[in-house]
């Protein structure tokens, strides 16, 4: 079963208030300088920041805040956040592949950017009863 | 990038306690536009049966990253930090983070690879209560990019 597409929209003020709130502060996230200079196309948004983002997906799929049990992503290719107002959008889809007796659903879900997949072997677990 | 497979296995000692502060769980979670009031209001945190906020899955990550810095700054392992970039994340829970926990890390080296001249590290970091509970159990795998 496919749960409903969410969009997210990324911007350089969320990056700089992202790294704020982690303590990342890893210069390819709000310097192009210093990003093109270690060969990006440009300021990145953090890995943590995106799978962060699709986490909150999963919640709302899940319907509750302190419903995920297992959540694990493998960062493929890098969201490039141009330095405008509509920056860019991030889409993450999901299939339920299980529903296991003991009351947990397992997700497999698919974030893209511009239609190309920024995660691998996104999974979840949520739980969704007891 | 290559790395001493002997350090498989290799345990580092406990990290000073962390102190999940409410404030800091409402600012992540404001971060990451997390609007489910779980993550703002004791009230309706209480009510699903928590001592008080719950912070978002990725929240360890704060902790973690920091905790991880005495694997990735270990002189004899020797990890370029600036070729590092972000290969793997998972967290698995035994219960949410909650406003008020203070929590201690402890990292372990589960896997040094080098292929294609690039470095593989994967840790795990086992984050548990002063007194040893299990909280979340966090795995990372960063890739040290090889020269040129």
């Amino acid at each position: 079963m496919e749960l409903p597409t969410k969009t997210f929209r990324v911007t350089r003020a969320d990056l700089i208030r992202y790294a704020g709130a982690s303590g990342d502060f890893n210069p390819i996230h709000w310097s192009d300088r210093v990003a093109t200079s270690v060969g990006l196309p440009g300021v990145i948004a953090h890995g943590m920041f995106t799978m962060a983002l699709v986490g909150r997906a999963v919640a709302e799929w899940a319907g509750a805040a302190d419903a995920v049990v297992d959540y694990g992503v493998r960062f493929t290719r890098p969201v490039v956040v141009p330095d405008d107002e509509q920056g860019t959008e991030i889409e993450v889809t999901a299939a339920i592949r299980e529903v296991t007796d003991a009351g947990l659903t397992r997700i497999d879900i698919t974030a893209t950017c511009h239609g190309e997949k920024v995660l691998s072997q996104a999974k979840a677990t949520i739980r969704t009863s007891g | 990038m290559s790395l001493d497979p002997s350090f498989v296995g290799r345990t580092y000692p406990p990290t000073a306690p962390y102190q999940v502060g409410r404030e800091k769980i409402r600012e992540f979670a404001t971060a990451i536009g997390a609007t489910e009031p779980a993550h703002h209001d004791p009230t309706v945190a209480r009510a699903l049966g928590h001592p008080d906020v719950v912070a978002p899955p990725t929240f360890p990550v704060v902790i973690t990253m920091a905790a991880t810095r005495q694997i990735v700054e270990d002189p004899d392992l020797g990890v370029d930090y600036s070729r590092v970039v972000h290969g793997d994340q998972r967290f698995v829970y035994t219960r949410p983070v909650v406003a008020g926990d203070e929590l201690v890390c402890v990292n372990t080296i589960e896997e040094v690879r080098t292929r294609g001249g690039h470095g593989f590290l994967t840790t795990r970091t086992e984050v548990t209560t002063p007194d040893g509970q299990s909280v979340v159990t966090v795995w990372s795998k960063i890739v040290v990019r090889g020269e040129g």
